[in-house]
């Protein structure tokens, strides 16, 4: 009965910030959002958002000073696992569409999550690509050790599926189990290649070469972002969300880490 | 004798049972099998059979079999001559060895999995010149599971056995010397047997470290189904889409360590009293 209740209550909660979504310009405060007591949100995102999403807190925090956000990052399916062990968070941010609706399933976000960016795939390899590595078709040698995500997380899902858009069968020597971790092989050097994020390659710098993919035979993957049902911080965290996908800041931040429009 | 000293002690406990020992013990025992029994309450009965006879993870097992036993080999052989260093004061500054030998418990396993890389990877320390000279790596091999795994439960061994060898009677080893016998020969005949059920519990523990490492070995070696991944890796990388197949996986794991374990016990015990009549 007390839970029925929470969920009433929450669900009210999560109608009157919608409502007041609608009428935020998404450029200027919105006064109902300024007016929210000193709160810090917790928004548990996927490992690929780990540069850009610290950076659009602190956009949000000069907007509405009150309202801080710390950050949980890790895999996607990793969080969706804390959720459902009640982990506190106030907001959920995934890196796959799968991941987010799985949450959703289990009753654990709002049923509406909403696009907020999206991403592309590349080739990382060590710095000054000392392999010589031109494509796709050039990591399928047995002499090019190749790092991969494992097809059990978002990223590993992606790679299958630019693998076979290409046409290529690659064995990699590993199956890493968050983009990062591809990353960091790459940039220690152990590997040849690695396939990884747009952005992940970007916030890599100078310690990886990256080699793009044409257009036409890459895949984009979603990022969806969702308020958490058990939250007792529902208007901050419509707040948080209605930052990452509507105001120009947050989105212009997207870009410039290598995100595309949603 | 042996035995009489055990009958005594035994009877002498039995005597007062202080509660103030009964109930944290109790407690601490509780607090080892709780989560045992949950995970097995919470295991997919059904599809267990499915689960464990999956290719995925008999390789798994495979791997990690192979690298827990080598790893425990190696161990041993390099661990017990180790202790003995350590425990005789061979080298100047045994006190900071002894420090030096205990770090690979304080390191996190990830971090010793970075330190792994930076010496044995294809461009570390070591690894870089083998890599040169042979095109040799160990990461991604079943090299590097091993070499993992022995970083992390060498400690172990040498601990144990250290605490033994120190505490064999000095005078026997002594008046063995006076006899004309090598400090090799000594080794051997008296101080090897007299330790030799801490060399059991060191090696079962040392064993029981690497059969659970996860963390230096996915760093280190990478994760592969068929070369580097081993069960802790096969239900971390389980984990990550399907629950029920990492607890089965799990539990699997759990239920073949401690039939070793029974194993080694049932055939270890005896020996180890005769050797102490």
């Amino acid at each position: 009965m007390m839970k029925l209740c929470a969920f009433c209550i929450s669900l009210g909660i999560m109608m009157l910030a919608a409502a007041n979504a609608t009428h935020a310009t998404g450029n200027q405060p919105d006064p109902a959002v300024a007016a929210l007591p000193r709160t810090t949100i917790t928004v548990s995102a996927a490992a690929s958002l780990t540069d850009v999403f610290p950076i659009i807190a602190k956009a949000f925090n000069t907007r509405y000073p009150k309202l801080s956000v710390k950050f949980n990052f890790g895999g996607s399916n990793a969080l969706v696992e804390q959720l459902r062990a009640g982990a506190p968070v106030d907001v959920l941010a995934t890196a796959s569409e799968p991941t987010m609706w799985a949450a959703v399933r289990g009753g654990w976000v709002s049923p509406k999550p909403s696009h907020f960016a999206k991403n592309t795939m590349v080739i990382a390899t060590p710095a000054g690509n000392p392999a010589g590595i031109t494509s796709l078709v050039g990591i399928q040698s047995p002499n090019v050790l190749t790092a991969v995500c494992a097809i059990e997380v978002p990223c590993g899902l992606a790679t299958r599926r630019l693998f076979s858009v290409n046409n290529v069968s690659v064995t990699p020597v590993t199956r890493e189990l968050d983009v990062r971790a591809v990353l960091g092989k790459v940039i220690a050097d152990q590997v040849d290649a690695g396939i990884v994020y747009l952005t992940d390659a970007r916030s890599a710098g100078k310690a990886v070469t990256t080699i793009t993919i044409p257009a036409d035979k890459n895949i984009r993957t979603t990022y969806l972002i969702a308020t958490v049902i058990d939250s007792s911080k529902q208007q901050a965290a419509q707040a948080f969300i209605d930052y990452v996908r509507n105001s120009t800041s947050a989105q212009s931040i997207l870009r410039t880490w290598g995100f595309a429009k949603p | 004798m042996g035995i009489c000293k055990t009958l005594i002690a035994n009877k002498s406990l039995a005597g007062q049972r202080p509660p103030s020992l009964i109930i944290p013990g109790m407690i601490a025992l509780a607090f080892l099998l709780v989560p045992l029994i949950a995970i097995l309450a919470d295991a997919p009965w059904g599809s267990f059979l499915t689960i464990i006879s999956s290719p995925t993870a008999l390789e798994a097992l495979r791997i990690s079999l192979i690298a827990s036993v080598s790893a425990a080999g190696l161990v041993f052989v390099t661990g017990v001559p180790l202790a003995w260093i350590l425990a005789r004061d061979v080298l100047p500054g045994t006190r900071f060895w002894r420090a030096l030998v205990i770090v690979p418990l304080l390191l996190p396993p990830v971090v010793s999995g970075v330190a792994l890389l930076s010496a044995f990877g294809r461009r570390g320390l070591v690894g870089g010149w083998i890599y040169d000279l042979t095109g040799f790596q160990f990461p991604f091999s079943i090299a590097g599971v091993i070499l993992a795994a022995t970083f992390v439960a060498l400690p172990f061994l040498v601990i144990t056995v250290e605490g033994a060898i120190r505490s064999v009677d000095r005078d026997i080893e002594d008046a063995a010397a006076v006899d004309g016998a090598s400090t090799r020969r000594i080794f051997q005949s008296i101080t090897l047997p007299s330790i030799a059920p801490a060399l059991v519990a060191g090696t079962v523990l040392a064993w029981a470290r690497a059969v659970g490492e996860f963390g230096a070995t996915i760093t280190f070696a990478g994760n592969l189904e068929g070369s580097t991944q081993t069960m802790p890796l096969a239900v971390y990388t389980a984990l990550e889409s399907d629950r029920d197949s990492a607890i089965a996986l799990s539990i699997m794991l759990l239920v073949v360590a401690v039939a070793i374990l029974v194993a080694l016990r049932s055939y270890y015990m005896p020996g180890r009293q005769r050797h102490n009549p």
